[in-house]
């Protein structure tokens, strides 16, 4: 067993994973955040995408062993410190831009990372950028209107 | 109207707040302390013999508690069927033993064999690849037609072959129909497929069995959408555990589209291992285990004739499909491709003949069962196919083909050939909604510019029909169906006016949390935050029959109604007694009930709180307490309709499809939330585009399934998609529920294949392109381009 120990959403967590445990496993059974969702076993569906380090990251696709020592951002960390829902959530809410919610955390942990990296994405960036987080149920048109809405907001 | 929204209002929804936060509680959320795991060995061969299966290493692996083989589950049932189909002969369709694990034979990819239940999920998976199975390989049949052939290996040795059934409708119009078509000016054929998919909702199936030896009593946690029907079959049928002692719990699931409908044997097993092992079992599907053990959708091979009298009316519709069940049939499998489909094949037309003829065939496959239309996607692709090309044969504009054999507004109630009686409708008015949203008069001008840069551009045209509102119980009983189908809510008032609503409808994506709540504020005239839904837990909400079909609002909210109705009828007799006065001078408005045409009144709250501390009270007529139950049975189906347009934009060079735009006219009748509704619909045409375009679940002639994975199976992707373009304002209500509801959750996956291969024929056309089968992949339709040189 490894030791191993990041912060979580500004919260240090600690430890023992076998070599081959995925970040997202620690995720939700070490650290108890189940937001991170598991959706498939190739790394394609992007349901387990949050932050390492400030990057958008797929979760199955590291070992939690590898981020030792990382800082970690999830959904769980994504509303307001009064707990009020963040600029993306609540633009997601506004526009109906999730059904089941199951996909909803990596498409909200991608779009932040997305409007990091550009304030104001056209449509095609949108969709682009959106090509790694699998949604089956709103067919994405209501997901591009809310990044558009929360684009608009945060300027 | 409520200020926080009622019927008609776009209200927000409440459920998205823990969705958007990382608090929804899916299945694989839950985890029961001492738990353990259960990991499945599963087939890697679509067909063979079992001959031994020894587990003697795999036992003595780390932290192995037990391992189940079909030895554990002798005197214990199969999975059922829940749908009996008779044949075109008067015979019982031929129904073959679905074990919990394989007994004897394997007969597809990912069938169980085994399965290791231990202390973590790894060691499960470890131990369970050092079990040595020794199984003898047989011919695997995976073609429709070679496994009818006399001589066929066939997939169940008790069967007379794999012929599930062949089943005729109307038997009685065969020959009128071969009458019709044999003597018609005019006989357009079509041969097609429509292509297996994987329903794919994005949380993969979980179940968790837990056992309370000192109560003697079973907790299933499950992915569905319906659990009390999971409880009924697997407790009258498989397990014979009686419903008072086995509680079923769907908490949030992750979408469904029909796959979450069926009973597996997962959910069985997790059952019956918690017992056998005085453990919670908890076993959580991949992504890779649920490409071969969900139950797939579609696959059909249909030959479609449509015969047209010199004027372009519709004479007559005949049809022949072979339609795979897969190696066992599913719990609703049979429904499908006959009662589901074969009614659907008049459509909107005044077709007065129609035959249908399917024949069930068992294959070496994954069993095939409802995804999202379920038989209606089938019916509907046909026949808009099949007028397509009718009307471009005889040179009439697409459009207007359909308008000449459009029934009429003024038809209903409309007693079509095919069983059904449409209540209501306006296609006509729906055709020409989506001529105005989707500028079919400057269709013209962006083909000339698509020229202009080398595309080929065309525009495709289906208008559907479905039945939905799934249904009448004692006509789907006579269709062979071994369940009811009507809803049930139970309406609980608290002492101080606040309600909650226990619903045997079930949410997974559909936000009956939030559009449930608005029918019943609008109903008394309070807030809807004031009430609350409860549903996917058999030990806290009546029975019901669960959400598939497009049945939520059309029939779980019917009942919702009806029992909020006995509601307000109690508390008006409360209220006139507080008001002394008379019920029926009794008037509800705003939550106020007032005595006509005075100012005496009394608040909703008021008249809660008397039921509850009922000290000044009619004790000798009335009961105390506000709490209602209702069961709904719909009359009929609700039959929304509407008409899709796309247009596509085609890459000769490449063969490559874009979609430029895709418009939506539909008739839902009246309509709760209209955000909702169009999110419905947005969701329904990304599976259909989906369907036409990218996905395809293919095996090849050894039973392997090569579609295994999101790196093999086309996900339709944000960028495969276009915005689209939605209008729900042409609006005929339903004239036999209370609120004059349709469904909607499946409109957009029935009408949008035939709009997206309309389009791109139509944009091939001039090249003699006639047809091609989904999905129309870059080289299929290079391919198609390349054969009509």
């Amino acid at each position: 067993m490894i030791s191993v120990t990041m912060t979580v959403n500004g919260k240090p967590v600690s430890g023992a994973v076998e070599g081959r445990t995925l970040l997202v496993d620690f995720l939700r059974e070490t650290a108890g955040l189940t937001g991170t969702h598991v959706g498939c076993d190739t790394s394609q569906c992007g349901a387990c995408t949050i932050h390492v380090n400030g990057r958008a990251v797929k979760s199955c696709t590291m070992l939690a062993a590898e981020a030792d020592g990382a800082e970690i951002a999830t959904i769980e960390g994504m509303a307001n410190p009064d707990g009020s829902l963040g600029v993306i959530q609540a633009a997601f809410k506004e526009h109906h831009g999730l059904q089941c919610g199951f996909c909803t955390p990596g498409m909200v942990m991608s779009a932040a990372s997305l409007l990091a990296e550009n304030r104001n994405p056209s449509e095609a960036e949108i969709r682009e950028y959106l090509e790694g987080n699998i949604c089956r149920c709103t067919g994405y048109h209501n997901i591009v209107k809310a990044i558009q809405a929360a684009a608009a907001q945060l300027g | 109207m409520p200020a926080d929204g009622g019927i008609g209002a776009s209200t927000r929804r409440r459920e998205d707040v823990r969705f958007l936060t990382g608090k929804g509680q899916y299945t694989d959320d839950i985890n029961i302390r001492g738990q353990a795991y259960v990991h499945f060995l599963r087939s890697d061969i679509a067909h063979g013999k079992i001959n031994n299966i020894d587990t003697s290493d795999a036992e003595n692996m780390p932290g192995v508690i037990r391992i189940f083989t079909s030895k554990d589950f002798e005197g214990v049932g199969g999975v059922p069927c829940g749908w009996q189909v008779t044949d075109r002969f008067g015979q019982p369709m031929q129904e073959p033993k679905h074990p919990v694990l394989a007994e004897g034979k394997v007969r597809h990819v990912g069938e169980p064999i085994a399965a290791v239940v231990a202390e973590t999920r790894e060691q499960a998976r470890d131990a369970a690849e050092a079990i040595i199975v020794d199984i003898e390989e047989l011919p695997a049949v995976i073609d429709m037609k070679a496994a009818l052939q006399d001589g066929a290996t066939k997939v169940h040795d008790d069967l007379t072959g794999n012929l599930c059934f062949d089943w005729g409708f109307v038997e009685e119009n065969r020959e009128a129909v071969d009458e019709a078509i044999r003597n018609a000016a005019h006989v357009t054929t079509l041969e097609l497929t429509n292509n297996r998919l994987v329903a794919n909702p994005m949380e993969p199936r979980v179940a968790i069995g837990d056992y309370d030896a000192a109560r003697d009593e079973h907790t299933l946690y499950t992915t569905s959408q319906n659990p009390h029907v999971i409880r009924l079959l697997m407790g009258a049928f498989v397990l014979g555990i009686p419903e008072n002692k086995l509680r079923v719990i769907a908490p949030d699931v992750g979408g469904g589209f029909g796959t979450k409908i069926f009973h597996y044997q997962e959910e069985a097993f997790c059952t019956f291992a918690a017992k056998a092992v005085n453990r919670p079992v908890k076993w959580t599907s991949s992504r890779s285990e649920a490409f071969m053990s969900d139950a797939h959708g579609r696959d059909h091979v249909t030959k479609i004739e449509l015969a047209l009298d010199e004027n372009g009316k519709f004479l007559a519709v005949r049809t022949d499909t072979y339609a795979n069940m897969g190696a066992y049939l599913s719990t609703f499998a049979p429904s499908v491709p006959t009662w589901l489909h074969g009614t659907l094949m008049a459509g909107n037309y005044t077709t007065p003949l129609v035959y249908v003829n399917v024949k069930a065939v068992f294959t070496n496959t994954v069993p095939v069962d409802a995804y999202r239309g379920a038989g209606r996607p089938e019916a509907t692709f046909q026949l808009e196919r099949v007028i397509d090309k009718a009307a471009r044969e005889l040179g009439i504009d697409p459009i207007e083909l359909r308008r000449r054999n459009f029934i009429q507004p003024d038809q209903y109630p409309y007693a079509t050939p095919v069983a059904l009686e449409y209540d209501t409708g306006n296609y006509p008015a729906t055709m020409d909604k989506l001529v105005e949203i989707a500028d079919i008069k400057g269709f013209a001008a962006r083909k000339a510019e698509s020229e202009s840069r080398g595309k080929k551009r065309g525009l495709g045209i289906a208008h559907y029909i479905e039945a939905c509102g799934i249904a009448p119980s004692n006509l789907v009983g006579q269709l062979g169906a071994r369940a009811g189908l009507y809803e049930s809510a139970t309406v609980r008032v608290n002492p101080t006016g606040g309600l909650v609503v226990m619903t045997g409808s079930h949410s997974h994506g559909q936000g009956h949390e939030t559009t449930f709540p608005q029918v019943v504020a609008e109903m008394i005239g309070i807030d809807a935050g004031m009430v609350e839904i409860v549903h996917g837990d058999t030990a806290n909400t009546p029975m019901g029959m669960g959400t598939y079909g497009s049945r939520s609002i059309a029939v779980g909210g019917s009942a919702i109604v009806r029992a909020t109705e006995k509601i307000i009828a109690k508390a008006r007799k409360i209220a006139a007694h507080l008001l002394e006065a008379s019920d029926e001078d009794i008037e509800l408005k705003d939550g106020q009930f007032t005595v006509k045409g005075t100012d005496k009144s009394v608040a909703w709250g008021d008249v809660c709180l008397a039921a509850y501390v009922p000290h000044n009270y009619p004790l000798e007529d009335l009961e105390p307490g506000l709490e209602e139950t209702a069961f709904y049975d719909p009359a009929n189906f609700v039959y929304p309709a509407g008409a899709y347009a796309c247009e596509v934009e085609v890459d000769p060079e490449t063969g490559k499809v874009e979609i430029m735009s895709f418009c939506a006219a539909d008739d839902f009748g009246n309509i709760i939330n209209p955000m909702i509704v169009e999110g419905q619909v947005h969701g329904g045409l990304a599976q259909g585009i989906g369907q036409a375009l990218l996905e395809h679940c293919v095996y090849d002639e050894n039973g392997q399934l090569v579609s295994g994975s999101y790196m093999d199976y086309a996900m339709p992707r944000a960028d495969d998609l276009p915005s689209f373009v939605t209008d729900t304002s042409c609006q005929t209500p339903c004239t036999h529920n209370p609120l004059g509801v349709k469904g909607c959750g499946e409109a957009g996956a029935i009408g949008a294949p035939p709009a997206v291969v309309n389009a791109v024929v139509d944009a091939l056309a001039d090249m003699g392109v006639t047809h091609i089968d989904m999905p129309l992949t870059p080289a299929r339709v290079w391919s198609a381009i390349q054969a009509a040189k």
